[in-house]
């Protein structure tokens, strides 16, 4: 099987604008989270979430100009603009923009979304009822489906490869690298930008995970404390906004060209629950049978794995990841870092597994394990270093990252070194 | 010019981002303008909610210069 690595990475976090800015800050311990200012949230059972932090684009800011024309922003909705701006960064840090027909039609896309253009969706909604169907932009549909993220870079870079999408809920950003992977080990393709964009932050968003029961609504005074993993004193996650883009390469076609390789794709494994639409099984052997699939196919054993990036939403379902990873390590458990970097980041739903991601990359490229924030109360015992409140520096070779989504879809990706 | 041809002008300028002097009584939305086929359907949108009229399918396809658009409004109105 060909191999896979990383060439390239790009970043739009609640953090910041860029991939050293956010992982800087998430090393420092710093959280996203603040007061909605996107709508009036008067009457909704959560007021705070992460958004991204706007300005004129310095210091890490987001500025949508930077990534797209304002006459071209109009007709997208932002989840397709934060794709597009994280994908920018990816391919400039990967230095791949070919101009010769093979190499365009050897590049693919495979960007996905957890819901896509929500808040155009409920906008235009509103234009259908309040002036009529004649009234319904002809952007909306382009500017709203899902597969427009791997549509729009295609087009502004000429990649004319495999042009997919993932839609599995808060597991997409994973299972688009794991399945662009495969798509260059199978030789489709030999670069693949890949990942994961949302914009899910509008009325009908946290209305909805709301109803689900699903947000953390008791920390109004605080935002900056209410995503804790794994604490006793979570109330539900915090919704966030962005996107994570990679460059995959196949391994001998990155050598050639002399690109900088920040890691390996090892393994990757998927799994279903067939339980329940929004709750794993008590057991979570779901979540156990995907990492444990992920470990079979890089051929490594658990004892290998140095750093995991768990799924932590900072629900009931985090102590539940905990034990299966727990059962995953066995004996080597005491000596795993694993943090929830959604303790700083909030849920980025279906961008989450490809920020993580980046973040495990980061994480063996740098040697430390990003910290779990507000992990004051711990709601579990454990072997497991869960890297409460402080980044920990350590040797880091192999990483790996969970992802689990609404429906019962598991995602596990192993990366290492080369 | 008149206030019709002023106000289809800013919304042409604001729809495609275009300079206000290439939008001559001449020019084409498609081939001087830079729009494609979902940009027009936009601007005869926007057209028929800033005048309060309305522009059947088959009237729109005539419109393809910013002078058609001017003269249909007028007609219109």
């Amino acid at each position: 099987m060909r191999r896979v690595v990383v060439t390239g990475l790009g970043l739009v976090t609640p953090l910041a604008c860029g991939v050293e800015e956010t992982w800087s800050r998430l090393l420092a311990g710093e959280s996203g989270a603040g007061p909605i200012t996107r709508f009036d949230t008067t009457g909704y059972g959560t007021t705070y979430a992460c958004e991204l932090p706007r300005g004129d684009g310095s210091n890490g800011t987001f500025n949508p100009d930077d990534w797209m024309e304002p006459k071209e922003q109009r007709k997208v909705d932002e989840f397709i603009l934060y794709g597009l701006a994280a994908a920018d960064q990816a391919i400039k840090d990967a230095g791949w923009t070919p101009e010769d027909t093979d190499a365009l039609e050897r590049t693919g896309v495979l960007i996905g979304s957890g819901i896509g253009g929500l808040s155009s969706i409920a906008d235009t909604s509103i234009t259908l009822n309040e002036k009529g169907p004649r009234r319904v932009s002809p952007f909306f549909v382009p500017g709203a489906l899902i597969n427009l993220v791997s549509g729009q870079v295609s087009i502004r870079y000429g990649f004319k490869g495999p042009n997919h999408a993932v839609v599995t809920a808060c597991s997409t950003g994973a299972h688009a690298i794991g399945d662009a992977a495969r798509l260059i080990q199978w030789g489709d393709a030999d670069v693949m930008v890949a990942g994961g964009a949302e914009s899910p932050i509008c009325g009908i968003g946290i209305a909805g995970f709301n109803a689900c029961k699903a947000l953390s609504t008791k920390r109004a005074d605080d935002p900056t404390k209410a995503s804790r993993p794994w604490d006793a004193d979570s109330d539900g996650f915090v919704m966030g906004e962005g996107a994570g883009i990679v460059v995959l390469e196949e391994y001998e076609h990155a050598k050639a060209r002399g690109a900088r390789i920040y890691g390996e794709i090892l393994g990757y494994g998927l799994s279903g629950d067939a339980y329940h639409i929004t709750a794993p099984p008590p057991d979570h052997e779901g979540a156990e049978r995907a990492m444990r699939a992920a470990l079979k196919r890089a051929g490594l054993q658990a004892s290998d794995i140095d750093y995991v990036n768990a799924h932590g939403t900072s629900t009931m379902a985090d102590t539940i990841e905990l034990a299966a990873v727990e059962r995953v390590m066995g004996d080597h458990a005491s000596k795993v870092l694993m943090s929830s970097t959604k303790s700083m980041t909030g849920h980025l739903l279906g961008a989450a597994g490809a920020i993580e991601a980046i973040f495990s990359i980061l994480a063996l490229r740098d040697q430390v394990a990003p910290p779990t924030i507000n992990l004051d109360n711990p709601a579990a015992e454990t072997s497991i270093n869960l890297c409460a409140n402080a980044a920990v520096k350590a040797e880091i070779n192999t990483v790996q990252s969970n992802s689990f989504g609404f429906g019962g879809t598991n995602a596990c990706l192993i990366m290492g070194k080369v | 010019m008149s206030d019709v041809a002023d106000r289809v002008k800013k919304i042409v300028v604001e729809h495609l981002s275009v300079e206000e002097d290439k939008v001559t009584e001449n020019a084409s939305f498609i081939d001087d303008l830079g729009a494609d086929s979902l940009d027009t359907v936009e601007l005869v949108m926007a057209f028929e909610e800033e005048f309060g009229i309305e522009i059947p399918d088959d009237a729109a396809e005539t419109i393809q210069t910013f002078g058609d658009a001017v003269k249909f409004i007028k007609e219109a109105q």
